[in-house]
């Protein structure tokens, strides 16, 4: 399995009035193909803005990003970080190639679906306006879309949220990209139409043998679907590792919480939603010791005062299962067990 | 289509007859005696009285006003005999000040008015859209903060203080466009004459309205670059240039044609002070004059004409979103 993306600590700090916002600090991940990594936490947590340097999608001037992106383009690879803008306009939507959270506002509304499209195929293959629409004619037919020569002639506002993220879709392949930046492609979606999504994005991984970033909030989705998973508190990885190992192994105590969090369905009367405690931290300033120290339940078992004054790195028995948080391993292991039990019951 | 061209139609037709109704009521209702303005210093009460059967203003009010509607539609012929006179449809009435059809009047005005419009629109769309769209590419930069000079200049500055101030300099001062300019050419007559003629009116109209144009451009391509769509653009591989002029503008140009089809409807009901200034014999400077002499009929045909102006571009506007929005049917 070939390494199409890897992500070395990666900061990105957009300066405002009110200080600097550092919305990622120092992540580090990897893709290969054919592989779905899941970038998990909640709103603010620096997951989209990740996805987003790997784009190059940041404003310049607007982002201070440092560490870098490595990312396959063809046999050689480029670093998002120290590429010209014109280096990464011809990488975008090629080599790498993402879909948004809201299909409703993210296609142009006064252009034909079909020359939305073509428009991706152009971009990088000027003057083959045929060939362009011919492709955007079977992407849609592979995405699913009844009549696709017809339906590529209307609008946007003619087809279902549904069916408007699978064009989000079939525009992203336009070029069969290596890369697929899926950033919360199912959040704006009914649920009956989440799992055709995610269906469809896993079969056409299959086929193109993409490598899948999906950045979302959703465990569900990333039980379902991940090989994967780094999980974001505060602009940092707190946990990373293969989706069996942060499901049914969780190591984090925010990992904890997000799984404990999850609304069931229970056998036995109502039962209360099981939410953390307190709010995320301002990306501004952050704790001087963990960031999720304010919001633990779990600080007493950790030595002395460490989780406010120090920060936990990222460190684990196994590099492939790795966590940030000062209470030792084998008691997290012990304590998490019981909750767990507690939760799949 | 159809549908909505009837019933827009219809709606139009209706809202005429009221406003035309009211601004009839109204000068009914001054206190002055219409027979009376229509003779001069030497009047007799005979006069008058054979004035006032002559124009129709012994009848009844409501008669006054269907009197008004059908001369419209078949033309209105006044007095008897050898001292008969009529004016053909579409006849608005006739002004005793002038001694003409009200109708030839405006003949002679809207042609005026029409070109003073057109040009200044062409000349405001091409520099507050221009000046806009650059003011929002370098927001906070320098050609933003210099745009943002001429928005605050231009919107504070009213049209009698540019339009003098270009009089005596650009005419008077530096002698660039003569000032002996006698009357109205029109395009076709002497294309050159007519540039002339206009070139200092446009400046003046469209740097008011410029600068109102090169604010809501800057913030309508603002808003439109923020949105998700041109996220997706970019995401495409699109080039900045491309987003900017094809994605962006695309979406800014259905605002600013609605309300530059609403703007140009309301300088054609007469930009009055930009007429005066510069002596064009325009609908504005008809309008003026009327109501300095009370030449009742001219004052109601030149209301009634701005008001139906206004309608039918709120109808071409509304026609032209369809079509330049896809969302939008009629």
């Amino acid at each position: 399995m070939a390494e199409l993306l890897r992500i070395e600590n990666l900061h990105v700090a957009f300066p405002t009035d009110d200080g600097l916002v550092r919305a990622v600090d120092g992540v580090s991940l990897s893709l290969n193909e054919g592989e779905t990594v899941a970038i998990v936490g909640e709103s603010g947590s620096g997951k989209t803005v990740t996805g987003l340097s790997v784009m190059g999608l940041h404003k310049k001037g607007a982002a201070q990003l440092s560490g870098s992106i490595h990312l396959k383009v063809g046999d050689s690879t480029l670093d998002i970080v120290t590429a010209t803008d014109e280096e990464i306009r011809l990488v975008r939507g090629r080599a790498v190639a993402m879909i948004f959270q809201d299909p409703m506002s993210s296609l142009h509304p006064y252009y034909r679906i079909g020359n939305q499209l073509a428009e991706a195929y152009l971009v990088h293959n000027p003057g083959k306006k045929k060939e362009a629409l011919k492709r955007a004619i079977d992407m849609l037919d592979l995405v699913g879309i009844a009549e696709p020569d017809q339906r590529s002639h209307e609008y946007p506002h003619q087809f279902s949220g549904g069916m408007r993220q699978r064009v989000m879709i079939a525009m992203a392949l336009m070029n069969s990209p290596r890369v697929l930046i899926a950033d919360e492609p199912t959040t704006a979606l009914d649920v009956t139409v989440q799992a055709q999504i995610l269906i469809l994005l896993a079969s056409l991984q299959k086929e193109f043998n993409m490598g899948i970033l999906l950045i979302t909030h959703d465990l569900g989705v990333v039980a379902q679907v991940a090989d994967k998973v780094s999980v974001m508190y505060g602009g940092r990885i707190v946990e990373q590792g293969s989706a069996d190992d942060v499901f049914y192994k969780p190591a984090a105590p925010y990992t904890l919480g997000l799984l404990k969090s999850v609304p069931r369905i229970s056998t036995h009367g109502s039962e209360r939603l099981k939410a953390i405690p307190g709010q995320p931290p301002s990306l501004i300033n952050l704790p001087i010791g963990c960031a999720f120290a304010p919001r633990c339940e779990f600080t007493s078992y950790a030595v002395g005062n460490i989780c406010a004054t120090d920060r936990p790195e990222l460190l684990g028995s196994s590099p492939a299962h790795l966590s940030r948080c000062h209470v030792a391993e084998a008691t997290r292991d012990r304590l998490f067990v019981e909750e767990l039990k507690e939760v799949r019951k | 289509m159809r549908n909505f061209l009837v019933r827009r139609i219809f709606f139009a037709i209706i809202t005429l007859l009221i406003v035309s109704a009211v601004v009839f009521a109204i000068f009914s209702l001054i206190p002055f005696d219409p027979a009376a303005l229509t003779c001069g210093q030497r009047c007799t009460d005979q006069i008058i009285e054979g004035n006032r059967v002559k124009l129709g203003f012994d009848k009844p009010l409501f008669m006054q006003y269907f009197l008004f509607l059908s001369g419209i539609f078949f033309g209105r012929s006044y007095g008897a005999g050898s001292a008969a006179f009529s004016c053909p449809a579409p006849a608005f009435g006739y002004s005793f000040n002038e001694n003409a059809c009200v109708t030839d009047l405006l003949r002679e005005a809207l042609p005026v008015t029409v070109s003073l419009a057109l040009g200044a629109l062409t000349l405001w769309l091409i520099v507050g859209v221009s000046l806009g769209v650059i003011a929002a590419r370098f927001k906070n930069k320098w050609p933003d903060r210099v745009s943002s000079i001429f928005v605050l200049l231009g919107t504070s500055l009213p049209t009698f203080v540019t339009g003098l101030a270009l009089l005596i300099w650009v005419t008077i001062k530096w002698k660039l466009v003569p000032l002996s300019l006698v009357g109205y050419t029109s395009l076709l007559e002497n294309p050159f004459k007519f540039f002339q003629y206009f070139i200092l009116p446009w400046i003046t109209l469209a740097i008011a309205f410029a600068a109102l144009y090169t604010r809501f451009t800057r913030a309508a391509v603002l808003e439109t670059l923020g949105e998700d769509y041109i996220r997706t653009a970019r995401a495409k591989g699109v080039k900045e240039r491309t987003v900017l002029f094809k994605h962006t503008m695309r979406a800014v140009l259905a605002p600013i044609i609605t309300l530059a089809g609403l703007d140009f409807a309301g300088l054609i009901g007469g930009a009055i002070i930009t007429e005066t200034i510069f002596n064009l014999p325009g609908l504005g400077r008809l309008t003026l004059r009327s109501v300095f002499e009370f030449d009742l009929p001219v004052v109601l045909a030149t209301t009634i004409l701005a008001a139906s102006v206004v309608i039918v571009m709120n109808l071409i506007v509304d026609m032209l979103y369809a079509v330049l929005d896809p969302r939008v049917r009629i």
